[in-house]
């Protein structure tokens, strides 16, 4: 157990062997080491994924390009999307709960310590053996390497008629394996938040972070289940000779998709909760105004997390579900469209009257609101299921969603790193830099994802290897790979700046933003106990309240 | 054949509402130039009132961006910390007023998108088919597409042919989607949205074109290694054309009194197991109907043009055509290639 | 700057639930929605068959097993009040009634697997029937098998004179698992036994 090292860089004069560090990491359960293990291990993926992407992107750069064979392509596109949603960006989202709940709320680790280290290395293990079909998959007629089904594996090309060898295995395996990570992350977040709050700290006075990432293990407990459950149907038909999407023997495929996209839509909603829970605390913080509207934000996100579970079949318009159940699902997402709106104009409404300073973090936010405001319009497109009849399985899918991903939640866990990094390390970055991966990546965004929209609407499917000449997608395909360039430069200045940073930034105190939640009250890094005696808390804003003596919160948010 | 009234209305508001204020956003260039599978140039219903609807939700959401995205510059702007200015602006905690305006308008807008969304699943989904009316079966393959025409007595493949129909007469033509293996998607932007192709789950779309032409598409549901080569091309012909067409696709060849050197070598190396000539001992159903193959202009599903070489080449190895393509090579030697190739070539 | 706390003018008394009842009442969540889906499946195959044994033909109601998995409820609870009592002995005693009701009903399940696969020729790849049934019972029986490990755990630790009243908490979380796995098979057999019938 660490309970001899307090901070991050050795004590003083004294060197640790290597081996005792690594132990130490490995046997953490510690919720801010295990956080740092979680986005580390986001980060080494995030390159994985991207050079995924890129080689995808150098085959589309042109019409008949032969840059990679067809097998090839088709299991790039599979390992990029099942490797950046489960090994990226959910780690990643994990690691900043892990890391900041605790120090949110006021206690001294998460519920269940082991349960959190468990989940980590449950998760890890995941990514290895998804990883692992590289090497072990191959099977009859030399066939399977990674997964070539895609991300969603739909029914009956994942039988073993239509897959051949392990491939497949790999991709239900390494799933379901961290599946379990994620129900046991999310029960500790749960437990964490509902019983560990400290005194004072009502559900109506806990920062909107914790809120968000409550309804976002809430729904990680109802929706990764049915993904377990289908996964385990799956391997029933490949290897016990079941029949649940055998259609020979008169089964369904259209069932897989519906079981899949129970779990499939709110995964969306699990990665994109915890964006908004970064939003809602940088934002203010730069504006230097609290949240506007705090109860109607709370409303609005168990709004989302209800209505979230009944969208699903707006990914199956095209598949012949019958007028009736379109039109329910046409109803159920246009109806989510309201609470994710009101988010975005509280946002508005808090820079509104503020002193907004654009320091890394505001920046990135900002880029977010831009960008999520695009997304959603183009998510209301895809709504409407007649639209959705030429717009779906488009590059204008792939383009709206990377849209949200890319340019919503990944924006917001770039602000989310440099927000928090000072508070991780103890030091800070250089705003110079984080300033160049800003501009850098926002423009290789926008080349890629803007661009990217049009080929769909020109007609362009996806999970097309290539595609012919004089349909007008050329010009369009050859810019969304330039920006491929100038994002990966974007990262690499991220790194850069990480790397250097926490070993020759400048020295950061425990609240170098003039924040106001309590995360900032203890010392950067903070000590392995956290506080030294548990804070009583009184607003909503523990930290104005101390700043501002004559002022504070409390006087005022009765009225809200 | 119902139309609807309220399609024109759309497209009329629509347009002049999605010009007026997405002036910056939209191309200023005809849009069926752009691409031969643009979907904003409809050529037939049900793309017409796709594209209606699909007007007037642009316009609507690009109303929305304008709206929002000024704001958020104008925020980003003016609400800049002055340097040096180190005191806290007024704490704003919310107000109940603003929150209900922006529920309410928002909600507003989702009825209004939700009413005219659902007028066009009904106008697309819940219609009959009049008695003049064609009936194809199209039949989703790895990785080619079988249509037969059951009033016709028709088989073939990849190559869809269909009458135009005119507005005094319509003569749509229905489609029911079947599949062999796993799942397709039938997608000819200009003529209708995409409907999937399921085993075990008939599906049916109707297309009802207003022009000749040709029209593309291809595969939009990954069904494995050459999905992206599975390429539709739709010949929308005028009545007598089509008659013509039909006419001939019914000739069965008449069986020469001593087969071809080439169909010998056809009927007895396995390419029976897997395809068709009418008249002839070869009746699989795995690949395509060669009955009428030198009728089609492409090969493989639209991937190469139906010439001597490419037909030959095919033949030889089609993986080097369509690498992952089902049809395996047969290790036929020069002479039997030539013979072959010839023989198909008869099939008119 | 250290968090001092900031004096209240009164006390704060905010009912908070333990952790380890929210810990499994979020489990239970998680495993409701798995047997959801599988419930789900085996009331959309309901009749689609293609060939082989249907439920009509081949099904008989274990109403005596499942009599005794629902009593292995009332056991446990009775377990349950006569720890809190203290009273270490009728615990054992109850839970031992627990652990083997819920072995008889595995049995049973067993013999019920055991008639259907070599007598009546119905298996998981037989058809739909056959891959619902046994998937979603066997899910049961699986969960069935997991509990009565953690139950003989603790029986263990209870004869060995370890489990005493203050560990009624954790006693209290196992039995709300036992009670969740019964409530499945009220599910279960309904959906299989008397709907699917």
């Amino acid at each position: 157990m660490s309970t001899n090292s307090t901070t991050w860089s050795a004590a003083a004069g004294e060197p640790r062997a290597l081996v005792d560090l690594i132990h130490e990491w490995v046997t953490t359960v510690d919720h801010k080491r295990l956080g740092l293990l979680y986005i580390a291990y986001a980060l080494v993926f995030l390159i994985v994924g991207g050079i995924e992407a890129t080689v995808l992107r150098l085959q589309l750069i042109r019409p008949h390009n032969n840059l990679v064979s067809p097998q090839v392509f088709n299991r790039m596109f599979t390992m990029h999307g099942t490797t950046m949603i489960f090994f990226v960006v959910m780690p990643m989202l994990f690691g900043f709960a892990n890391y900041l709940i605790p120090l949110m709320i006021g206690a001294r680790d998460m519920a269940f310590p082991r349960l959190n280290a468990f989940s980590f290395w449950v998760t890890a293990f995941g990514g290895l053996l998804l990883y692992f079909s590289l090497v072990g998959a191959n099977g009859l007629y030399g066939a399977g390497n990674a997964p070539d089904v895609g991300w969603f594996a739909y029914a009956p090309l994942t039988s073993q008629t239509f897959s051949l060898g392990h491939s497949t295995d790999f991709w239900i395996l390494a799933l379901l394996v961290s599946g379990f990570g994620s129900i046991g992350t999310a029960i500790n977040i749960l437990a964490t938040i509902l019983c560990m709050r400290c005194p004072g700290m009502s559900l109506g006075k806990m920062p909107l972070f914790a809120w968000l990432y409550l309804v976002t293990a809430a729904l990680v407990v109802l929706a990764i289940s049915p993904l377990t459950a289908a996964q385990i149907m799956l391997l029933v038909d490949r290897y016990l000779g079941g029949h649940f999407f055998d259609t020979q023997a008169g089964g369904s495929a259209v069932i897989w998709m519906h079981f899949f996209w129970i779990f499939g839509h709110p995964e969306v909603y699990v990665l994109v909760l915890p964006a908004f829970a970064f939003a809602s605390e940088i934002i203010p913080v730069f504006s230097r105004k609290p949240i506007f509207g705090y109860s109607v934000m709370v409303a609005a996100t168990v709004a989302i997390g209800f209505i979230s579970m009944s969208v699903w079949a707006h990914h199956m318009f095209t598949v012949g579900m019958g007028a009736g159940a379109n039109t329910f699902f046409v109803l159920s997402t246009m109806a989510i469209a309201v609470p994710t709106g009101i988010k975005i104009f509280n946002w508005l409404a808090t820079m509104w009257g503020g002193k907004i300073e654009f320091k890394t973090p505001m920046l990135f936010c900002v880029g977010f609101l831009f960008q999520f405001l695009i997304a959603g319009l183009t998510g209301i497109m895809l709504s409407c299921a007649p639209f959705d009849w030429q717009l779906g399985n488009s590059y204008f899918v792939v383009a709206h969603f990377h849209y949200v991903i890319v340019g919503g939640i990944l924006f917001t866990t770039f602000a989310a790193m440099y927000y928090w990094f000072p508070k991780m390390t103890g030091r800070m970055y250089s705003e110079r830099l984080g300033q160049l991966h800003f501009w850098l990546f926002l423009i290789g965004f926008h080349l890629t994802f803007d661009f990217m929209h049009i080929p769909g609407l020109l007609g362009m499917p996806r999970r097309i290897y290539t595609y012919e000449p004089g349909r007008g997608w050329d010009s369009w395909n050859l810019i969304v790979t330039v920006g491929v360039f100038f994002q990966a430069a974007a990262i690499l200045v991220l790194f850069v700046n990480l790397l250097w940073s926490y070993s020759r930034g400048a020295h950061a105190g425990g609240d170098p933003w003039d924040a106001w939640t309590l995360e900032w009250s203890v010392p950067s890094p903070p000590p392995t106990y956290n506080f030294a005696s548990i804070p009583t808390i009184r607003s909503r804003r523990p930290l104005w309240d101390l700043k501002h003596l004559d002022d504070p919160d409390w006087m005022y948010e009765g009225t809200r | 054949m119902r139309t609807s009234s309220y399609d024109g209305w759309y497209r009329g508001s629509a347009r002049g509402l999605f010009v007026l204020c997405c002036s910056g956003e939209v191309f200023a260039l005809p849009w069926q130039s752009l691409s031969p599978t643009n979907i904003f140039a409809p050529a037939s219903k049900p793309a017409d009132s796709i594209y209606g609807v699909s007007l007037f939700v642009l316009a609507v959401t690009g109303a929305i961006f304008a709206i929002v995205f000024s704001l958020l510059v104008y925020t980003v702007v003016r609400f800049r910390k002055k340097t040096d200015d180190r005191s806290e602006p007024p704490q704003v905690y919310g107000s109940t007023q603003v929150e209900v305006a922006w529920t309410v308008v928002p909600i507003l807008i989702v009825v209004a998108l939700f009413m005219a969304t659902v007028r066009v699943i009904a106008d697309t989904q819940k219609v009959v088919r009049p008695d003049n009316g064609l009936e194809v079966v199209a039949v989703g393959h790895q990785f080619w597409w079988e249509y037969r025409y059951p009033g016709l007595g028709i088989v073939t493949a990849n190559e869809l042919h269909v009458p135009v129909s005119d507005t005094g007469r319509p003569t749509p033509t229905f489609v029911t989607l079947l599949s062999a293996d796993t799942d397709h998607s039938f997608w000819v932007p200009r003529l209708a949205g995409k409907t999937d192709l399921i085993p075990n789950h008939p599906n049916r779309m109707w297309i009802d074109p207003r022009e000749t032409g040709l029209f593309l598409g291809q595969c939009a549901q990954y069904c494995g290694t050459q999905h992206a080569k599975m390429l539709l091309r739709v010949y929308v012909q005028t009545r007598d054309d089509f008659e013509h067409w039909v006419e001939a696709q019914k000739q069965t060849p008449r069986p020469t009194s001593v087969p071809s050197e080439g169909q010998r070598i056809f009927e007895s190396t396995a390419c029976i197991n897997c395809h068709s000539v009418a008249g002839t001992a070869a009746n699989g159903r795995f690949g395509p109907d060669l009955t009428h193959l030198m009728s089609r202009d492409t090969i493989a599903a639209g991937v190469a043009a139906n010439t001597d070489e490419n037909l030959r080449r095919w033949i030889r190895n089609p993986d080097t055509v369509k690498p992952g393509a089902l049809m395996p090579a047969m290790q036929l030697n020069e002479q039997e290639l030539d013979a072959v190739t010839a023989y198909l070539e008869t099939l008119r | 700057m250290n968090a001092t706390s900031i004096m209240l003018r009164q006390p704060v008394a905010e009912q908070v639930p333990s952790r380890g009842r929210v810990a499994m009442v979020s489990l239970i969540g998680a495993e409701s929605a798995i047997f959801t889906i599988f419930v789900v499946a085996y009331i959309f195959y309901i009749g689609k068959s293609l060939s082989g044994p249907a439920p009509q033909d081949v099904l008989k109601a274990p109403v005596l097993y499942s009599i005794c998995l629902l009593s292995s409820s009332v056991t446990i609870h009775f377990a349950g009040k006569a720890l809190r009592q203290g009273k270490a002995a009728v615990f054992s005693r109850w839970w031992f009634a627990t652990i083997t009701l819920g072995a008889i009903f595995l049995f049973g399940t067993a013999r019920e697997w055991q008639r259907l696969i070599y007598h009546e020729g119905l298996t998981i790849s037989t058809n739909l029937f056959g891959t619902t049934y046994f998937s979603l019972v066997g899910l049961h029986a699986f969960h069935v098998i997991v509990g009565l490990l953690c139950l003989t755990l603790v029986l263990i630790f209870a004869v060995l004179g370890h489990v005493e009243p203050k560990h009624e908490y954790q006693v209290e979380l196992l039995s709300l698992y036992w009670h969740f796995v019964d409530t499945v098979w009220v599910v279960v057999f309904t959906v299989v036994y008397i709907v699917g019938r």
